[in-house]
């Protein structure tokens, strides 16, 4: 496998009149992986997802995609991308097939193009011959991203694909990334939904005001934010539960309705439940809690350098 | 492998061609000024009784510059057939003019402000498309549909002078010699050289209203010169059109080429340019 990273931000900056998108941003995205791009909107994910195309330029910093400059080869790296943005950008007076056909022979896939597959691929084909302007929400989305996996490209870009997707459309998008990520190609997820990363992404890179916040593999964001264990404790009198900070091991104690209890060591639970009843507190849950993309999120974004 | 510039210049067709909402009134229009007005006026001149207003109208024609004045006189007779020879061939050419201008321009003013309303600018600013294919693309997609529509009236209003005024003029006379330099080498560049603007315009403006009303001001004052130069033509000397078109197509080629740079990919996305 080419260890190259697939994209390579060096201190990119890209300003809009007064308002800095772009903030010196640094990223690496490695072949293969799943890289989650998290950030509240405006934190600068959509403009990140463009300069990787060449579509936008950047006012400063160094950029390069597949190992060329998208500026300079723009062509070159926007073949091998598949991009699906926050609107799906179809041409509503078309129907599904000519849009598809449209993109294909932009790509230079001439006549064969697996039109019929892709759209089988996001369960769209019995609407192909349909106009556009009458798909829904969720069939925009999957016509979308049939459009963006046709050229079989090397690097997917998605920019908040499942913003206002039912359920069903959503999972379609998660098990695209997983299905990518699988097939050894590289994806560049943007979003501001955690659960949407949670479990796909092989990196996270959390983004504030088009700065790197925090950025790792999901193992080391935990273990830096993460320390120690937490578990989730409720009584029938939860003004009962303040005694837990008397116990030993607690290094951490949040009563907020039930209480947030971080412990040195998680082997300590079944001595705290015993310590807890012989205190005569009648609980009604103990609940290790195993933290997720969402814990870590707010918990870099608490400790962000303002 | 296709051109993408083709490419990109047959899709925006196909959507026209879809757009019934569009082209049914530029028909109209098309109809309008090629069949319905000129089929009206020289049906009433032909079978008008009162020959006396025939003749009032027929003695204006001394008005008109002598190489107009002697191509009336050798073909025609009788001051009926004066004035409808006079109409046919000199009254509605400019119509020529105004037709694919107003048509071209409300195609190219939503060229690009409509990609990005849709949001399927975004789509095209991450397709390997390059910026002068895209711009390419746009602009023979919005040229089309106005000059064939043109050309297609004249064809049809062709056939309407030569059925009604070619009796009385001694057989089928049209179109003449000025007329074809009009179509084929004056319209052509007149339309580029509006666009040329209009394209710029659409590049630019936040909105598809905001176009359309740029590009009607922008094209207003291009129309009226065409106007202008297109009636000279006809009633001018014989290398007067040649000239015309000459001077309009270098200001096209010109117009064009700066044209060509207003369209960065940044446009499609809707965003500043200028980082």
């Amino acid at each position: 496998m080419n260890e190259a990273p697939v994209i390579t931000f060096d201190r990119v900056t890209r300003a809009f009149g007064d308002v800095t998108a772009l903030d010196g941003l640094s990223l690496s995205v490695k072949v293969g992986t799943v890289t989650a791009l998290l950030g509240a909107n405006g934190a600068g994910k959509t403009t990140a997802v463009r300069v990787v195309t060449g579509a936008l330029r950047p006012s400063n910093g160094f950029v390069r995609v597949f190992g060329v400059d998208p500026r300079a080869d723009g062509e070159s790296v926007r073949r091998r991308c598949g991009v699906v943005s926050a609107r799906p950008g179809l041409y509503d007076r078309l129907t599904g097939r000519d849009n598809l056909e449209y993109a294909a022979q932009l790509y230079g896939l001439g006549s064969h193009a697996p039109v019929e597959d892709a759209a089988a691929r996001f369960g769209i084909v019995h609407a192909l011959d349909q106009r556009v302007g009458g798909y829904s929400t969720g069939m925009k989305t999957r016509l979308a991203l049939s459009r963006a996996v046709l050229h079989d490209p090397e690097l997917l870009l998605l920019d908040e694909p499942t913003a206002g997707l039912d359920p069903e459309s959503a999972r379609a998008v998660l098990s695209l990334i997983d299905e990518m990520a699988t097939g050894g190609k590289s994806v560049l997820l943007c979003t501001h939904l955690l659960l949407e990363a949670e479990g796909l992404a092989d990196e996270v890179i959390i983004l504030s005001e088009g700065r790197e916040i925090v950025s790792g593999s999901p193992e080391e964001l935990t273990h830096r934010y993460w320390q120690g264990s937490r578990i989730v404790i409720d009584a029938e009198d939860r003004s009962s539960l303040d005694v837990i900070r008397d116990f030993e091991g607690v290094v951490g104690f949040e009563l907020n309705g039930h209480a947030i209890v971080q412990l040195d060591d998680l082997s300590r639970v079944p001595d705290l439940v015993v310590w807890l009843t012989s205190k005569g507190v009648r609980l009604t849950r103990v609940d290790p809690r195993v933290p997720t993309l969402e814990d870590m999120y707010f918990a870099a974004y608490r400790e962000r350098p303002t | 492998m296709k051109s993408r510039t083709l490419i990109i210049a047959k899709n925006d067709l196909r959507q026209l061609q879809r757009s019934r909402d569009f082209w049914i009134p530029m028909l109209f229009m098309a109809g309008l000024f090629f069949v319905l007005i000129p089929t009206f006026l020289l049906l009433v001149i032909s079978r008008i009784g009162d020959i006396h207003v025939v003749q009032q109208i027929s003695s204006t024609l001394q008005v008109l510059p002598p190489a107009a004045r002697h191509a009336i006189e050798a073909r025609c007779t009788t001051p009926t057939s004066c004035t409808s020879y006079a109409l046919a061939v000199y009254l509605f050419a400019p119509l020529a003019i105004v037709v694919p201008l107003t048509i071209s321009s409300a195609v190219g003013a939503n060229a690009v402000v409509g990609e990005r309303e849709r949001g399927s600018g975004e789509f095209l600013a991450h397709s390997p498309a390059s910026e002068r294919e895209i711009y390419m693309g746009k602009l023979i997609a919005s040229l089309l549909p106005g000059y064939f529509t043109t050309l297609a009236g004249f064809g049809v209003y062709a056939i309407i002078v030569n059925l009604i005024v070619g009796p009385q003029v001694g057989g089928w006379f049209f179109p003449t010699g000025e007329w074809w330099v009009l179509m084929f080498w004056i319209v052509p560049p007149f339309i580029a050289m509006a666009l040329s603007l209009v394209l710029r315009v659409s590049a630019r403006v936040k909105s598809a209203a905001a176009a359309q009303q740029s590009s009607g001001l922008i094209t207003l004052p291009l129309i009226l010169l065409a106007y202008g130069q297109s009636t000279g033509t006809l009633f001018g000397a014989k290398s007067a059109g040649w000239i015309v078109g000459g001077v309009a197509w270098l200001a096209a080629l010109y117009g064009l080429a700066r044209a060509s740079h207003a369209l960065a990919r940044e446009r499609l996305l809707g965003v500043d340019t200028e980082p």
